[in-house]
């Protein structure tokens, strides 16, 4: 569409494409309430301009946590430090989200870049949930460490991880059951699997990925809360990006917690992980 | 009841006291912290404006009730319309016929619980409904798919078909329903793969699998946090392949569960269950008025 005066229905319009994008209510009335103080002021006067603002005002709170977040939480895994061996990752988030999928797809991403990759099953709850990473594990090519269902997962990351060592192996990847962020006792076996990293291999775990459904709607920012709150979250992944949902909830998340996001899954193969970019997903807002 | 919003309503209305009938301009009023409410409970924005209609023109020029505050009145007026919405009070029961087997079929989009959700279905069936359930897996796509069904069925003690030989997701359905019919199962349930609503491929199976099999029930297992999308996927999902009910997973998050209201509306189906756990036992049926008072945040 082309140039047109910034009418109340545009505003109207604008608020329906971000809350039905799940941006969330509080994030999408400031916006449209700093679009409509620019309008009053005359100093935005159409909706070409309009366009241009908001895709600005939403990279900046979509780029702020890369600025403000500690180095560590937005280097590329593609260049893992050579004085970190194994380097740790956790990938953690309520039920079905993706983690397993995610896991898969970024072991594939690390071993092709010349690491030496292991997975963990630390989700010994879920119903054939070691079969699952061990089938994707065989389809990347690289060893899982696993134990009997209803082990202790801590106990299975204490294994991964002498694993690791004895292999010298590069990066572990630590696969976590789906858990809900308000189940306490839960959310206290994911600490203690974080602990057990750490007391293993210093600094572990180096990154903690919070993965998170694109469909999921408010409940993504307490989501976020809670497991940050649990374990040192770095970013987020934002999965099943190739449905019509948009993904708008970690606009919140970025804003509240300044929590980088990482890469999006945009399918369930193998190579339907992308690393994020904040001027695609601000597009996709609008299509 | 509804404490949070009934604060925020005592404040719209405040001064309303002494009126004799609830004014446009307070309904007004308070439609926009209804609707603010409704967002933040992640009911679709289309279907928050429908019902806000709705509300307010039950609400227009009601006499205020001795019995309640303005702010209490606005509440109760909200909560009945949804419970009536939602389907009422009571709870939706499954619809079974005399043939055999009765064929339940299980679709929704990845991960939305279908898997777990067939075999808390298929032990409530055997124990509180008194019947023989044959489970089988045609998700022949996602790893170790069928191997999590063995193991549920297992858990739980109630047989799976299964057949490692092939891959025809038609194949394993007809042959479970051949299996049922000799063997006496008098229901079958087929646990289908996950997909996307815009997946023209695997929305064409489903609904060939659904002619096939002549289910007498569909159920849509959609995720309690799942946001404004949810309007989108089930209703491509009623469009295409006809469900006859949803099932409600993961309510022992804390999500609201707006999509409740907006899968109802949209479909026009019953939601029969919700899932409330990762144990086989977590399933209960759904209750109108329950799912009423969380989406108004009590
Ligand atoms: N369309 C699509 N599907 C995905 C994507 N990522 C994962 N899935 C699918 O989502 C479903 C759940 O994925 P899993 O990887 O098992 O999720 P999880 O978080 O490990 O699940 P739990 O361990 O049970 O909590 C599977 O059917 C995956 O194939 C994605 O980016 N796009
Ligand atoms: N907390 C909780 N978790 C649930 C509930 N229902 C299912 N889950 C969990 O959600 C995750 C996904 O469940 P599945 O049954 O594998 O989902 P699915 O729809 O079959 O997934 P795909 O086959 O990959 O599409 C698992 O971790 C289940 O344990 C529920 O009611 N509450
Ligand atoms: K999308
Ligand atoms: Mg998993
Ligand atoms: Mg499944």
């Amino acid at each position: 569409r082309g140039k047109k005066v910034i009418s109340p229905e545009v505003l109207d319009e604008l608020e329906e494409i971000l809350i039905g994008a799940d941006i969330g209510v509080r994030t999408t009335l400031e916006l449209v309430e700093k679009i409509r103080t620019q309008v009053d002021r005359k100093l935005l006067n159409d909706t070409d301009e309009l366009k241009r603002v908001l895709r600005q005002e939403l990279l900046a709170l979509l780029r702020a946590p890369v600025k403000s977040v500690s180095g560590r939480a937005v280097r590329s895994e593609l260049d893992i430090p050579t004085d970190i061996r194994p380097y740790v990752m956790m990938v953690v988030g309520v039920n079905g989200v993706g983690k397993t999928t995610t896991i898969a797809k970024l072991a594939h991403l690390i071993k092709r870049e010349g690491n030496d990759v292991i997975v963990c099953a630390a989700d010994t709850f879920r119903a054939a949930a070691a079969d699952q990473l061990t089938v994707w594990a065989e389809r990347v090519g690289i060893p899982v460490i696993q134990q009997k269902p209803g082990t202790d997962p801590a106990a299975v990351v204490y294994d991964a991880l002498q694993a690791a060592k004895s292999r010298d192996a590069d990066v572990v990847i630590v696969d976590t059951a789906g858990r809900l962020h308000n189940k306490v006792n839960l959310m206290n076996e994911l600490e203690k699997m974080s602990r057990i990293a750490r007391r293993e291999v210093p600094q572990a775990p180096h990154e903690v990925l919070l993965v998170l459904d694109a469909a999921t709607g408010q409940n993504g920012l307490e989501q976020a809360r809670q497991f940050a709150k649990t374990v040192p979250v770095t970013g987020l992944v934002l999965t099943k990006l190739d449905g019509t949902a948009k993904g708008g909830i970690v606009v919140a998340i970025a804003r509240e917690l300044g929590l980088p996001i990482r890469y999006v899954g945009t399918g369930e193969q193998l190579d339907d992980l992308a690393v994020f970019s904040p001027e695609a997903f601000v597009d996709s807002l609008f299509e | 009841m509804f404490e949070a919003l009934s604060e925020k309503l005592k404040k719209t209305l405040k001064t309303l006291r002494g009126e004799s009938k609830l004014t446009e301009a307070h309904i007004n009023a308070a439609m926009t912290d209804i609707r603010i409410a409704l967002l933040e409970a992640d009911v679709n924005y289309g279907v928050v404006k429908q019902f806000v209609e709705r509300v307010r023109e039950k609400a227009l020029g009601q006499e205020v009730w001795q019995a309640l505050s303005p702010a209490q009145q606005v509440v109760k007026i909200v909560f009945d319309e949804m419970v009536e919405l939602l389907g009422g009070g009571a709870a939706s029961d499954l619809a079974f016929t005399s043939q055999t087997p009765n064929v339940i079929l299980m679709v929704g989009l990845q991960g939305s619980g279908k898997t777990t959700s067939t075999g808390k279905l298929a032990r409530f069936l055997a124990q509180q409904r008194k019947r023989h359930p044959l489970l089988v897996s045609v998700d022949v796509y996602r790893p170790a798919a069928r191997d999590q069904l063995s193991v549920i069925g297992k858990a739980i003690g109630i047989p799976v078909y299964e057949d490692p030989t092939t891959d025809d997701p038609f194949k394993l359905a007809r042959a479970a329903y051949r299996e049922a019919q000799l063997r006496g199962f008098d229901t079958l349930l087929v646990d289908t793969a996950g997909r996307l609503h815009i997946d023209d491929e695997l929305m064409v199976e489903l609904a060939q699998l659904k002619a096939e099999l002549h289910p007498v029930e569909t159920l849509f297992v959609a995720d309690a946090m799942i946001g404004q999308d949810a309007v989108r996927s089930a209703t491509e999902f009623h469009e295409r392949i006809g469900l006859t009910g949803v099932i409600l997973s993961k309510m022992d998050g804390d999500a609201r569960g707006g999509a409740a209201l907006s899968i109802r509306s949209m479909t026009g189906q019953p939601i029969k269950f919700v899932g409330v756990g990762e144990k086989y036992d977590a399933l209960e049926p759904f209750y109108p008025d329950r799912i009423a008072q969380r989406i108004l945040g009590m």
